[in-house]
């Protein structure tokens, strides 16, 4: 598990396409999956970020069991991405979930901003409410401003809000 | 009538669907206290036929049928509120709807 400041863990994990994606900074981690209901109603925020910071490398990780969960196997995460299309960022499967531990992800989503030289620089939730759209990930965007900008983030920390991580 | 909210520690939404439903209950006059049941591992969940966290039943109607072939496990349900918005807990008009049908 990281705390701010801590350099994060690197990785190389598989993407829908087959395509092996290590991690490269400045970057967001997202810890998430299709699922849970919170993670699905902050994704599109989530997305839209995704778009409008094209400086910075996004992933989408799923770490949950999927033997007990098969909505979250890497079959039914290449179909979520084929049927929704336009995703701006990797969707990625963690098997093993040691990416996630070595995060010490959870819930899904749960978000870890990291700066230039891979520090950890915000983790949470990407805003105050999961039912409010307009909210626009609000943290994680002003975290984003502050990591781009060489400032610090006002709010380093928020808490995670969504579902368990599966953990097998 | 017979209240029931069926709810899993792994999905954090049991406390807002619970209150929702509780205030639903006292507007519209029906006096039923709401039983609670945990649900804790799959093999419950398939006696129970918990479809995920939060399930709402009133006289064991669930207030937003599942979908056939929904399967019994601990999980999250995804709920869709009436303008279209993923949600984790129902959309407080089906569940007020479910209410008025059982008084």
């Amino acid at each position: 598990m990281i705390g701010i400041g801590d350099r994060a863990p690197e990785f190389t994990l598989p993407d829908t396409g087959g395509t092996e994606r290590s991690l490269e900074t400045p970057a967001v981690v997202v810890f998430t999956c299709n699922h849970c209901p919170y993670a699905l109603a902050w994704h599109d925020r989530i997305a839209d970020a995704a778009r409008d910071y094209g400086d910075v490398h996004f992933y989408a990780i799923n770490p949950n069991d999927a033997e007990r969960y098969p909505r979250d196997s890497l079959e039914a995460m290449r179909e979520r991405v084929e049927r929704e299309g336009d995703w701006p960022m990797p969707y990625l499967r963690d098997e093993s979930q040691e990416v996630a531990r070595a995060y010490g992800a959870k819930t899904t989503p749960d978000l870890f901003v990291l700066d230039g030289d891979g520090a950890l620089r915000y983790r949470g939730a990407p805003d105050l409410d999961h039912q409010d759209p307009s909210l626009n990930a609000g943290w994680l965007r002003e975290a984003l401003d502050a990591v781009l900008a060489g400032e610090d983030v006002a709010r380093p920390e928020t808490d995670p809000i969504g579902c368990s991580v599966k953990w097998k | 009538m017979t209240v029931e909210l069926l709810w899993w520690d792994g999905c954090p939404s049991h406390p807002e669907a619970l209150a929702g439903l509780e205030g639903i209950l006292r507007e519209e006059g029906v006096e039923a206290e709401v039983q609670r049941i945990e649900i804790r591992d799959d093999e419950q969940a398939r006696r129970e036929r918990f479809p995920g966290s939060p399930t709402i039943r009133i006289d064991g109607r669930d207030v937003v049928p599942p979908g056939d072939g929904e399967p019994f496990s601990l999980t999250c349900r995804v709920y869709r509120t009436r303008d279209g918005r993923i949600s984790p807990t129902p959309d407080p008009e089906d569940v007020r709807d479910a209410v008025r049908r059982a008084a």
